[in-house]
């Protein structure tokens, strides 16, 4: 019997009831990812002599008969953007191509309280700065549902691995939909938490005020698991919140009887794959009939996210990737003397991507423009936030498609970088305003690519979102489904 | 034509909090290199800052005492720079919404006082050490970075272009050294860094109201550097102007060894900051009752110390202001009066003997080998008259070296002043009879003559007799 695609908490329950153990489940998800990882490409680095090591502890711990929590012998994936103390942590770049942490993030710190197996750290898009995983310096990650799709991004290889059984769990980091999307895409659950729930400590900073850690799983109980394990106050992040955080699988029963679903209608506009509305639409339908009120609401600036977003992300990324000069740490390239060092250091290990954003964020900042680029975003983030304060007075949850379309072919975007950040339409605005969203598989296109549904909560509110994600994931039976792994050819 | 100079100065104050501003790694000074770091102040990627609130606290306080508003909603911002020695490529810094704002502080420069207004203070982090294989870092083939110093705490106290004299100037960074100190927020050690300044100089024609174009010397540390390198820039910019030239806007290096400012940079090759919010770090806010608190916890300011001293001792204000210019003298003063030591003669001999002691062995004056106590018990042996003055100059050096009492040194050395009257009869007997000739001359209206007998009394008790009663028996043996 192969194990790798059950979801985590029934994985659990067997171990608990000792009718598999941790090596023989690490051992069987070892074996999936031998046989496609060369396919798909989720990882950008493999620890299976260690995930072998942690999975015969946790077998010893239950061989004594102590308890096991959930997450104890359960293989999962590490996004290469968070440090972890003693393996590389290369953020897909080049210029980290080396670089081994000598600490552990927070996450990583409250991962390893529960001995979970580690089985690698994934791919993504250099510096997290994509939507397909495609600007990944080392090797682009195959979408399983379809190897010649992407499988979105930039946690392209964390939302891979679980769709393919390479990882039964997986962390990722999301900016602007880097959880979410990638979810959507490769049809598992992508959880982006209220900024602040989750420490932001070790997490290779792309874009400071919107970057938050979240779980990738494969069904929205895990995620919860996942959320309860991750969240809380850290005094290393001065951002995290101070909040008491609860516990998310007491949100995980079937009921939305009277809850208020807003219907963006700024959501639905051009630009949206038919397939994708109707998917949506449907869910909706769905929520409908399981007794929520439906309500279309506005957020009226809507069309002002993209703008912002792609002016203060590369702005703060600008600064935040000024660290990477050759001086101390990462790779070198020399030059005669220091700025040629400095210089010929960045233009050759950064990638283009990278360096485009980089030059935005500058320019965003520099003498002159300040006030006419990166402060009017400000002020612009500042509508969006009570956008949302104003719509969240009538409803409980929002939901939209998180992705206006499906998965599509790689290199078909690559070119057309405008094209692709307009992908971002609806994941970046809960970046910009703080809040936690979640995507859930809804349905697939008639090319047999997963659809998500993103459901949007209050500040501080996964309970709410979680709860409705589960209502529909108990009506359904798409988070059951495995990816083929096959391509169009 | 004349021109007036008007300077202004931006001074880096390190903070003396045990941890850096940002992580917990200790500030140290003189350490391994490379031993106070940790991933936070290296800024390996990932790791994020935290305030260090006492950091605020001092911040606030140093407001407080310069007379600043405290801007209650403050916050950090980022500014962007490459140089090897700043971890992250910009330093954590505050620009628009500095923690004070809008402060002054009196100076007096030959009697006359003046108010110099500051702009702000913020608080920042200091950078690294750049260690060059060679004397700077053009002529090396390589540098090692030294990044004990990357975090720890500085404030920037900028100021008003108020002044118009090196002597101004060098008497406001005294000021505010002072302050510092008194506030206990800064060793205020120029020699070790803690205090250094960036100066902007600029000249313009008396009564002009413009401001005529600026240059900018940076990192002076030295009260002597200050006043050197404004001379020679007021000399050079007068040169310049009266050539028909025009002042280039630029930042220009002090060498002190040759006493002249040098090109570095000109306005063209000027950084653009890029300065933007931090967004790792909230906004400080501060209520009220914090700003209450910190004010109630001030002490005495060098400026009412001052008040006290002159009111209270009589001292004068230019004693006063001397024995007040550094918390640690003020405190010495205070001890030496508390054992009943007359406070002008206390005020003498800490600004006279103490002070060229301590000097000439570069000992500071709370580690003074001559306490406070024993000083003060020294000058209530001169007020009773155990002693002279002049006696007492050799009593104090001798204290110097040997930790006894004043009064034990004074029996062992047998310097106990001759107050008894036969004794002292004696030896001006004989030097009236010695001396016929100085004699003649006091009786004959030369009234300088009695010095020499004085004199001959003197050496003949070792200098033990009490001048007065030496003078005054004389006088009355030889009649007016």
């Amino acid at each position: 019997m192969r194990y790798f695609a059950q979801p985590g908490h029934v994985l659990h329950d067997m171990l608990v009831k000792k009718e598999i153990s941790a090596t023989e489940l690490t051992k069987d998800v070892l074996a999936r990812i031998e046989e496609v990882e060369g396919t798909i490409g989720a990882y950008l680095t493999l620890t299976k002599e260690t995930a072998l090591k942690e999975a015969a502890a946790v077998d010893e711990k239950i061989a004594r008969g102590e308890r096991t929590t959930f997450l104890e012998g359960l293989p999962g994936a590490i996004k290469d953007n968070i440090c972890t103390c003693g393996v590389r942590t290369t953020c897909a770049s080049k210029i980290l191509e080396h670089f081994v942490p000598p600490y552990d993030a927070t996450v990583m710190k409250k991962i390893k309280a529960v001995s979970p197996v580690l089985l690698g750290k994934t791919n993504l898009d250099e510096f997290a700065m994509g939507g397909s995983t495609e600007n990944s310096a080392y090797h682009v990650t195959r979408n399983p549902w379809n190897t010649d799709c992407v499988p979105g991004g930039s946690s392209g290889g964390s939302a891979a691995a679980v769709a393919a059984g390479m990882a039964i769990w997986a962390l990722g980091s999301d900016t602007g939909g880097s959880i979410r999307q990638p979810a959507s895409f490769c049809g598992v659950v992508g959880l982006k938490p209220t900024y602040g729930r989750v420490s932001r400590y070790g997490l290779v900073a792309y874009a400071s005020s919107l970057d938050q850690i979240g779980p990738l799983a494969r069904d929205v109980t895990d995620a919860a698991n996942l959320l309860n394990i991750i969240s809380g106050h850290d005094e290393m992040d001065a951002t995290s919140s101070a909040a008491k955080v609860p516990d998310f699988t007491a949100a995980l029963r079937e009921d939305v009887k009277g809850m208020k679903i807003g219907l963006p209608k700024e959501y639905f506009t051009e630009g949206m794959d038919p397939e994708v509305e109707k998917a949506v639409r449907e869910a909706i339908e769905t929520y409908r009939s399981l007794g929520a009120e439906i309500i279309e609401i506005s957020l009226p600036h809507t069309s002002y996210a993209i703008s912002t977003y792609y002016l203060i992300a590369p702005a703060e990324a600008a600064t935040n990737l000024q660290r990477y000069d050759g001086v101390s740490y990462g790779e070198r390239v020399d030059g005669s003397d220091l700025v040629e060092m400095m210089t010929n250091t960045r233009t050759e290990k950064f990638g283009e991507e990278v360096k485009r954003r980089i030059m935005i964020g500058n320019y965003a900042l520099s003498a002159g423009y300040y006030d006419a680029y990166y402060l009017k975003a400000l002020k612009v983030r500042t509508l969006i936030q009570q956008d949302y304060t104003a719509a969240f007075e009538n409803v409980d949850v929002i939901m939209c498609p998180t992705a206006p379309t499906p998965a599509y072919p790689i290199g078909s975007m690559i070119s057309d970088p405008l094209q692709m950040y307009l992908q971002d339409i609806c994941t970046v605005p809960l970046n910009l305003a703080g809040l936690p969203g979640i995507s859930i598989p809804c349905g697939t296109s008639s090319k047999g690519m997963p659809i998500g549904l993103q459901i949007i909560g209050k500040a501080l509110d996964e309970e709410t979102i979680l709860r409705a994600a589960y209502t529909y994931e108990q009506s359904q039976d798409y988070h059951k489904e495995l990816a083929p792994l096959g391509g169009t050819n | 034509m004349n021109y007036e100079a008007v300077i202004g100065l931006e001074i880096h104050c390190e903070l003396k909090t045990k941890t850096k501003i940002f992580c917990g790694c200790a500030t140290g000074f003189g350490a391994e290199q490379n031993t106070h770091v940790c991933p936070v102040c290296l800024g390996l990627p990932g790791v994020l800052p935290t305030i260090n609130k006492r950091v605020v606290e001092f911040a606030i306080k140093a407001g407080l005492a310069t007379n600043c508003e405290i801007n209650k909603y403050s916050k950090f911002d980022r500014k962007n720079y490459y140089y090897p020695d700043l971890p992250k490529n910009w330093q954590t810094s505050q620009y628009d919404l500095p923690i004070c704002i809008n402060g002054w502080v009196d100076i007096d420069v030959e009697g006359q006082k003046k108010r110099i207004r500051l702009t702000r203070i913020h608080m920042e982090e200091d950078a690294g050490k750049l260690v060059h294989s060679g004397t700077t870092i053009k002529d090396s083939i390589s540098s090692d970075v030294d990044y004990n110093r990357t975090g720890v705490p500085l404030l920037e106290i900028v100021s008003e272009p108020d002044m118009r004299s090196a002597a101004e100037a060098r008497a406001y960074m005294e000021k505010i050294k002072a302050i510092m100190e008194y506030i206990d927020v800064s060793n205020c050690r120029m020699e070790e860094g803690n205090l250094r300044a960036d100066i902007n100089v600029s000249l313009r024609p008396e009564g002009s109201e413009e401001l005529g174009t600026r240059t900018e010397m940076k990192n002076i540390n030295s009260f002597k550097s200050l006043e050197d390198a404004i001379n020679y820039e007021i000399e050079r910019q007068t040169e310049v102007l009266e050539d028909g030239g025009h002042v280039v806007q630029e930042t220009r290096t002090f060498d002190p060894a040759r006493g002249i400012t040098l090109s570095m940079r000109s306005k063209e090759n000027a950084h653009d900051y890029r300065y933007m919010p931090e967004p790792d770090l909230p906004p400080i806010i501060t209520s009220d009752e914090t700003i209450e608190k910190y004010r109630a916890e001030l002490p005495e300011l060098p400026d009412a110390r001052r008040a006290r001293l002159e009111k209270d001792y009589g001292l004068s204000d230019y004693d006063a202001g001397i024995i007040t210019s550094t918390r640690a003298m003020a405190e010495y003063f205070d001890a030496v009066v508390k054992t009943g030591a007359d406070a002008k003669l206390a005020a003498n001999w800490i600004m006279g003997d103490l002070a060229n002691a301590l000097n000439e062995d570069s000992v500071d004056i709370a580690k003074s080998p001559v306490e406070a106590q024993r000083l003060g018990a020294m000058i209530l042996l001169i007020m009773k008259n155990t002693i002279s003055g002049k006696i007492a100059k050799k009593v104090f050096k001798e204290m110097w070296t040997n930790p006894d009492a004043p009064e034990k040194i004074v029996k062992d050395k047998g310097l106990v002043q001759i107050t008894d009257t036969g004794a002292i009869e004696k030896a001006v007997d004989a030097a009236i009879a010695a001396s016929p000739k100085a004699v003649e001359e006091y009786k004959g209206g030369k009234k300088k003559a009695l010095g020499a007998l004085v004199g001959q009394v003197m050496k003949a008790t070792k200098g033990k007799a009490n001048p007065q009663m030496v003078n005054q028996m004389l006088v009355a043996k030889l009649g007016n």
